[in-house]
């Protein structure tokens, strides 16, 4: 008999209709699978009781796939062809992955995204994520006795267009129909059910287990706007880890250790770590292969001490994140907490202190991204409860435009406005008889083409020859609700028409996104400075050309002394002119100015008395 | 899930109401709960914040004749019959009870899957998977 579970009132689906919705949180290090039960939002576990599912895929020879624990088992034996934290190639070519050289994997540049050589084939980073959310999809399925109506998916607020196309991609191979994507943050802020609650600016702090990511977010009638991010890639619990045993091989003054005794001494310290959450120490005791033992207790005081500088690598791109969003700690109504390594008292101390307010923990912050998404995904398979009928919106992060003459940006869709939204704008040719335009798609803050990131560039042909201006085409950006965006160019006598889905160009790091984020908050003064810097580049150019062309038209009116010193002035000049001080350049302009004061002078005179030997004066016209 | 029959015509006919002396006696109850069930209830209308209790019933609908309701309640209809298990509400309408005399709504576990499951005498037969039923 089927399992059954508590409806709202006079919602009880009619046999075999019930609506399955999952939110699955995909993450670098473990991915979750949420649903919501009779009312409430529940991690469905696996078999054997456990609710992560190790991010790691796996792939032998025989074709065989292992996804989860079973491939974590192999990365030691067969790290090539064990792929883990492929979120970090979702959408990226080549050269956007930091440290590739590190990584074991055999990588071959693909057009748009990378793809890595394993024993069972060539696989892209959109089939390896497919392998994992093949495995909680069917883990949901046997879990709800049904095939799923849909998933919500969460992405870090930082993805861009190609990022969250590429994880679309990876649930349509995997036979997931895609509900929509959701802003990992704002499923975080969904699971603590701030979205019902009033108005204001809430911070969530992600500490993972390899990366850490801190948003703010503004929500404002039932939408969450992602106002800064930041974050630090390479910083998680594994360096909390990594610092425990560093300490141990200190302390125990451990010869160089062979590479079981490391894994062994990795694990202790995990444990040791974990321990101290819950206790003011944690022992540690181990015998090692080498046959030396350690027996040593780690104190809360010592993992703070030795770990102080990690914790300090969270809280200043946290401030960061807040001084770009032109926030204070006093505007922040909430704060949640998101990751396993958040567990650990010295960061909730530090967030408490550094907030001047207790964070939000009372959820498991392992979980708290896919309960909120499962919230999400239940809403938008229709199992609403009355007065639930309302729909969390999203907003874009970046604004979306086009490249107009003189490589300027026109906006089209403003950053911040909520999706899905579809916006026209009419443009025209340039030159008479014109019959066809580029349009190229940018997002960006920034006024210049060139400081934004291109998405696509597609080519509107047929244009009637008419003359500059008077043709009408009308371009229209669309933004679906998962924030995908398609672009349509209409000639508007003709009709003809030319559209691009964006797929974006892949490739661009979290930190080129966050710098672009960080950009959009603070380039006024530094393009102001850019500008000028570039404008001094120019003049200091046009500088030494003339003097240079001055010296070879008349080099006997100087001395050797007087040559050699304008000739040092130029090289002064062209040396500081590379660098960005422009006022080390204004000086060094000034100095060749001074330089060839003399020497301007002579020419002058010598060119004078050129126009006037030979003629009477009344043959020149003054 | 399995091919189900369609519903016969006269299974929409409905019974007569129960006697009113069933009404808020515990230790009668024609309808109880398990103590497993009468936990997660508590624990999910908690969790939703609202509620009286919870609402089984029947109608009409599915392959086999009938189906399942469960739903919480946000109020007692004038004609509902409450009952107390494990101090749980339980409200069903006049013209379910019939159907579910004698009824236990218990919680199971099966593999990954969990839910409630209602272990009702009156069944004659289900349909494949047991959503909908015949009496």
């Amino acid at each position: 008999m089927a399992l059954l579970q508590i409806a709202e009132p006079g919602e009880s689906a009619a046999p075999h209709e019930h609506r399955l919705a999952v939110g699955i949180d995909l993450g670098t290090t473990n991915t979750l699978v949420a649903t919501v039960r009779s009312g409430m939002s529940v991690v469905l576990n696996d078999l054997k009781g456990r609710p992560l599912l190790p991010s790691v895929v796996s792939y032998a020879a025989d074709g065989t796939v292992a996804v989860g624990y079973g491939a974590e088992a192999k990365q030691s034996v067969d790290p090539k062809n064990t792929i883990v934290s492929v979120k970090r190639f979702m959408g990226r070519g080549r050269r956007d992955i930091a440290h590739i050289e590190t990584l074991p994997y055999d990588f071959l540049d693909a057009e748009g995204m990378v793809k890595l050589k394993t024993a069972a084939g060539i696989k892209s980073p959109v089939e390896i994520s497919a392998e994992i959310l093949k495995t909680v999809r069917n883990r949901a399925e046997a879990s709800l006795g049904g095939e799923l109506t849909g998933a919500v998916i969460t992405v870090p607020a930082y993805f861009d267009d190609a990022q969250r196309q590429a994880t679309k991609d990876a649930a349509r191979l995997a036979g997931i129909n895609v509900l929509r994507l959701l802003n990992e943050p704002t499923a975080a802020a969904i699971a603590y059910g701030l979205d019902n609650s009033a108005e204001g600016i809430y911070a969530v702090f992600d500490l993972g287990g390899g990366t850490f990511d801190i948003s703010i977010l503004r929500l404002s009638k039932g939408v969450f706007e992602v106002m800064a991010t930041g974050g630090d890639s390479a910083l998680g619990g594994d360096d909390f880890d990594h610092r425990v045993f560093c300490w141990i091989i200190e302390q125990a003054q451990l010869a160089p250790l062979s590479l079981q005794d490391a894994r062994l001494l990795q694990m202790r310290a995990r444990e040791a770590k974990e321990q101290l959450s819950q206790h003011g120490q944690a022992p540690i005791t181990v015998k090692l292969g080498s046959g030396e033992y350690v027996d040593l207790v780690l104190t809360t005081e010592v993992f703070t001490e030795i770990t102080r500088t990690l914790v300090q690598k969270a809280i200043t791109p946290t401030k960061k994140a807040l001084r770009d969003a032109g926030l204070t700690v006093a505007d922040v109504r909430g704060v949640v907490m998101v990751g396993g390594s958040t567990r650990m008292p010295q960061i909730q101390h530090a967030v408490a202190d550094l907030f001047k307010q207790e964070p939000l923990n009372n959820l498991d912050p392992e979980k708290v991204v896919a309960l909120g998404a499962a919230t999400q995904a239940n809403l938008l398979a229709g199992n609403r409860a009355a007065g639930d009928d309302w729909l969390l919106l999203d907003v874009i992060p970046l604004s979306l435009g086009l490249e107009t003459m003189g490589g300027l940006v026109e906006k089209v869709i403003p950053r911040n406005s909520t999706i899905p939204i579809a916006r026209a704008q009419e443009f025209t040719t340039f030159k008479d008889g014109q019959t066809a335009m580029a349009i190229q798609v940018v997002q960006g803050e920034r006024e210049l083409v060139s400081d934004c990131r291109s998405l696509a560039r597609f080519e509107l042909r047929g244009i009637p020859p008419m003359v500059a201006g008077a043709a009408r085409i009308r371009v229209t950006f669309q933004v679906d609700a998962d924030g995908l965006l398609s672009v349509t160019a209409r000639e508007q006598t003709t009709g003809h028409e030319a559209r691009i889905e964006v797929k974006p160009s892949y490739g661009l790091s979290d930190d080129e996104i966050a710098a672009m984020l960080k950009d959009s908050f603070s380039h006024a003064g530094d393009d102001a400075f850019r500008r000028a810097l570039r404008e001094a580049q120019v003049e200091a150019q046009r500088l030494i050309e003339a003097t240079q062309s001055a010296l070879q038209d008349s080099a006997d009116l100087l001395s050797t002394l007087e040559r050699a010193h304008i000739d040092a002035s130029i090289t002064k000049l062209q040396t500081v002119m590379i660098g960005d001080d422009r006022r080390a350049i204004d000086q060094a302009m000034q100095a060749l100015s001074a330089a060839t004061n003399e020497f301007a002078a002579r020419r002058m005179n010598q060119s004078v008395q050129r126009a006037l030997s030979g003629r009477n004066v009344d043959q020149i016209s003054l | 899930m399995s091919a189900c029959t369609t519903p016969t015509a006269d299974s929409a006919v409905m019974p007569e109401a129960p006697p009113a002396s069933w009404q808020g006696s515990e230790s009668a109850s024609p309808v109880t709960l398990s103590a497993r069930a009468a936990d997660h209830i508590a624990k999910y209308i908690a969790k939703r914040g609202k509620g009286i209790g919870i609402r089984l019933g029947v109608r009409t609908s599915g392959c086999s004749g009938m189906a399942y309701k469960l739903e919480f309640a946000d109020a007692a209809n004038p004609e509902d019959i409450e009952f107390l298990s494990h101090g749980v509400k339980v409200l069903v309408d006049p013209k379910s009870l019939p159907y579910l005399a004698g009824t236990e709504l218990d919680y199971a576990r099966e593999g990954l899957n969990e839910g409630f499951k209602f272990n009702n005498p009156n069944v004659k037969d289900a349909c494949g998977c047991g959503e909908s039923f015949n009496t």
